[in-house]
């Protein structure tokens, strides 16, 4: 089974919720596709990594071949490209790397040359296997180098676990598409509760199975409790607030590797997955 | 000499938005007329400042007038040697400031509204 861990707001235990859950899993890969700050391998601490470059193509353009007929600056819908002085001018931070340019030049004046956004390190640790997008700071877009992440780590192992990024934008989107179950971890704040409906309402228009971890729980939240009712979702698990938990995850340990009683419930939690996913 | 300004609905006033103004007025000075065209960018899904500034470009403008630009439309225009001069309010009023030379040329651009840095 593939499962994304998502929530839309940052901080709701994501990363942490992931990392222990691969590691109560035992054989697990788990890929970190919230590339801007790849933080599950502090925990996992992979060895043997080795690392990947993931490129994406910027046109460039012969100004020999070029006869300045602007099919190419026409046809971007994007406008990476301009015409100016009788020679095209590319905006790479725009380029959304389709490869059209290329396509529609009649004069093949436009090559295509790979640019660096980021990489993907791959390592293993105590048989989980750990897959780290990681974009190039100031990168305008995620999905090059969540998508080379996801082709690196899917559909090696049994179980895998999605490490998503914060929100319910285009890098989201891609991140739980090949998943074939969503959990969506929130905790009981209005701002959490929030943003849970924004990523509810993602992944039911993307059609995904999804359930509810509640962490930091402090006895019942109504407001959460009247969601689920209208949704029709349910709390897979809920995970007590605990200074104890907070503090082995603020010093980068595994905390289900400390704690029987978590380890109990995240391995609760894989087999109610296994059960939705009908693995 | 052309001169553009993007120009909001009323089609007389500067418009707060360079890419996504509705209008973009082609003043020519030496035939003192202007002309009011529909900016192909206000409607852009993306990159609309850079649509804009080919559009001006296009337009055969030495001079563009306009309350703010960002960086990547500036690009354009310095690619292109448009001078950027800063106004707001009424076209008319700023065409006649420009004219006496009592408008200062543009030196900060602003990023992009799209999280682009």
């Amino acid at each position: 089974m593939t499962v994304a861990i998502l929530s839309g707001k940052g901080g709701t235990g994501k990363t942490f919720l992931s990392v222990n859950l691969a590691a109560a899993a035992e054989q697990a890969v788990y890929i970190d596709c919230d590339v801007e700050e790849p933080n599950g391998r502090l925990f996992l601490r992979p060895r043997a990594v080795e690392q990947r470059a993931v490129t994406t193509p910027l046109p460039a353009f012969d100004g020999a071949r070029c006869d300045g007929c602007r099919r190419s600056v026409d046809f971007c819908r994007f406008h990476a490209l301009v015409y100016v002085k009788g020679k095209p001018m590319v905006f790479p931070d725009v380029c959304h790397a389709c490869g059209g340019c290329s396509l529609v030049c009649p004069q093949g004046a436009v090559r295509e040359e790979a640019r660096t956004v980021g990489a993907v390190e791959t390592g293993a640790r105590d048989g989980i296997q750990v897959v780290t997008g990681i974009l190039n700071t100031g990168e305008a877009s995620a999905v090059p180098v969540i998508r080379a992440a996801l082709a690196a780590g899917l559909g090696q192992e049994d179980t895998t676990i999605i490490d998503c990024p914060p929100g319910s934008s285009c890098s989201v989107m891609e991140s739980v598409e090949k998943a074939d179950y969503c959990v969506l971890v929130t905790e009981p704040t209005a701002f959490g509760l929030h943003n849970l409906r924004m990523v509810q309402e993602l992944v039911t228009l993307l059609g995904k199975p999804w359930g509810v971890v509640l962490n930091k729980a402090e006895g019942d939240y109504p407001p959460l409790e009247q969601f689920l009712k209208e949704t029709g979702g349910t709390i897979l698990a809920s995970i007590p607030f605990s200074p104890e938990l907070a503090a082995l995850g603020a010093g980068g340990k595994l905390a289900c590797r400390r704690s029987p009683e978590f380890k109990a419930l995240l391995q609760g939690l894989l087999t109610r997955l296994r059960e939705e996913c009908g693995a | 000499m052309m001169i553009a300004v993007p120009v909001d609905e009323t089609k007389e006033a500067l418009c707060v938005s360079f890419g996504r103004a509705p209008y973009v007025l082609f003043y020519d000075t030496e035939r003192e007329q202007g002309q009011v065209r529909e900016n192909p960018a206000a409607q852009s899904e993306g990159g609309a400042g850079i649509q804009a500034a080919q559009f001006v470009v296009d337009g055969g403008a030495q001079a563009l007038v306009t309350v703010r630009c960002g960086e990547n439309a500036a690009q354009v225009l310095q690619a292109a040697e448009i001078a950027i001069y800063k106004a707001q309010g009424s076209a008319k009023e700023a065409l006649e400031d420009l004219k006496e030379g009592k408008l200062p040329r543009m030196t900060t651009f602003h990023a992009g509204f799209h999280g682009i840095r």
